[in-house]
């Protein structure tokens, strides 16, 4: 946390930060696109979310997004383990920590005077949709290549119940998404410094 | 295999697209090629979310088509010979088996058995063409196997037949070549790569669940490979063909990914 040049999200975060943005918009609306033709939970998505015209041209958006998403991905991991910022940014959790700052949250009351500290809220849910993300690119590399990949495809069940892990990691990850935009919209300064670096 | 793309645009972009030509006032004929990009990518997602369409189409379709082709490489680098697909219990055999073509089922086509013969060429020592009934001469082997499709869904089938690896080294294929083309009487065309071609679960089927082939799952015969997508899975196949030459497919040409492994 030590903030020595001044910076609250220093440049490698604020690039993967909005790699992973575009990244993960492109994978959402395509990815629905594709559930669309064989909409198994009875429902299906408005053709006007979807990104990619049809089938094929939905798989080329979803297959190429895929891995701006991983190498990204991993770069952010890999850059977050090496500098120690994970464990310093999103360490420790408590669950009286979650509750107190939940609460605080649901009152108005928790305060964004500090951008360098993460919150518990933030914490746990930054550290979710990290979790999240991983097991999307898993469960998506068994749909993908499943004959492949057998350790991983038995892990997660086959590879029908890899499609449901799929499509619920996804939905994970899009309510986190809304989440997010709603508390950027409240406390705007965050998003400044998550452009500018302060 | 799988069903027909639908021809739409998203609803107000193409509302926006028609109405830009207007104002243009030169409504161009658009030639197929433009239309199916259009199809293909139709950027209402990405002008919904920009605001206007700010990315020209055709330079983010050639850019989609060379990932699609890098793809390809990545999947053959991790495609390995050696590995099956799972098989399963005939208790889990999904019944019945769904029917998917770029048709319905009302143009399902009849190959007449008696005047059927498999053309063989390219590549290839023995050109002779064959019957049905050489061909079941042949060692016959079955497989359990999920079929699934590019659209998501998955089935469990029962299919027989002769082995593709004993069958191009029966007719002297050069299986040093890059590619096996078919021509099917649907007008069905597709290819496959070699290592996926000499796959020991890559079957010249000839029966469906114990019984000959039926006109809806490909008779009189169905390339069966557990490791590639539907699509890849030619029916009612009348020409097989070894060349180096890349050969398409009828969906591959239209954007699927060539690879379709799975
Ligand atoms: C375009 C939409 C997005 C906007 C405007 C946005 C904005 C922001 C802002 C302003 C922050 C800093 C928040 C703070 O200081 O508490 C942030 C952090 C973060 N966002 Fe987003 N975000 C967007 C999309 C996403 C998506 C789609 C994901 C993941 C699926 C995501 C994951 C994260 C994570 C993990 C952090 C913490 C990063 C770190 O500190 O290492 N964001 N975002």
């Amino acid at each position: 946390m030590a903030n020595t040049n001044g910076l609250i999200h220093p440049l490698w975060v604020r690039i993967t930060h909005w790699l992973n943005a575009l990244a993960v918009i492109v994978l959402a609306m395509s990815g629905w696109r594709i559930y669309d033709a064989s909409p198994f939970l009875g429902f299906s998505i408005p053709a006007y979310l979807t990104l990619g015209g049809w089938l094929g041209g939905a798989i080329q958006w979803h297959f190429a997004a895929m891995w701006l998403l991983t190498v990204n991905g991993l770069v952010y991991l890999a850059a977050n383990v090496i500098s120690r910022r994970l464990f310093d940014k999103f360490f420790p959790l408590s669950l009286s920590g979650l509750f107190g700052d939940l609460s605080a949250a649901l009152k108005g009351k928790l305060s964004h005077a500090d951008l360098n500290q993460y919150n518990t809220v933030q914490r746990t849910a930054y550290l979710f949709v990290m979790l999240d993300s991983v097991l999307l690119v898993l469960s998506g590399l068994v749909l993908w290549k499943s004959v492949q990949f057998p350790l991983l495809r038995e892990w997660l069940g086959g590879y029908e119940a890899a499609r449901r892990v799929h499509f619920f990691g996804m939905a994970g990850l899009v309510a986190f998404a809304g989440i997010h935009l709603i508390m950027v919209a409240l406390v705007p300064r965050t998003l400044l410094a998550m452009i500018r670096g302060r | 295999m799988i069903k027909k793309p639908k021809q739409l645009l998203v609803p107000n972009s193409e509302a926006l697209v028609n109405e830009a030509l207007k104002d243009l006032g030169q409504r161009i004929e658009q030639p197929m090629r433009r239309a199916f990009l259009q199809r293909a990518l139709s950027l209402g997602g990405l002008s919904l979310l920009s605001g206007c369409a700010v990315v020209d189409e055709e330079s983010v379709e050639s850019a989609l088509l060379k990932v699609s082709r890098f793809n390809d490489k990545a999947q053959a680098w991790l495609f390995d010979p050696n590995r099956l697909a799972p098989t399963y219990p005939e208790s889990m055999i999904t019944r019945p088996f769904p029917f998917n073509a770029y048709y319905g089922e009302d143009e399902i086509r009849e190959v007449d058995e008696a005047s059927y013969r498999l053309e063989v060429t390219g590549l290839v020592a023995d050109k002779q063409a064959w019957t049905l009934a050489e061909l079941r001469t042949m060692p016959q082997e079955t497989q359990v196997t999920r079929h699934i499709c590019v659209e998501g869904w998955s089935a469990i089938g029962k299919w027989g037949g002769v082995r593709f690896a004993s069958f191009l080294r029966r007719i002297g294929a050069d299986t040093t070549a890059k590619y096996v083309g078919f021509k099917c009487a649907d007008d069905y065309y597709t290819s496959i790569d070699m290592p996926t071609a000499l796959h020991p679960q890559t079957l010249l089927t000839l029966t469906y669940d114990d019984q000959p082939l039926p006109p809806r799952y490909g008779f009189p015969m169905k390339l069966r490979m557990p490791t590639k997508l539907g699509y890849k899975n030619p029916k009612h196949i009348q020409a097989i063909f070894v060349t180096n030459t890349y050969p398409g497919g009828y969906w591959e040409d239209q954007g699927y990914n060539w690879f379709g492994g799975s």
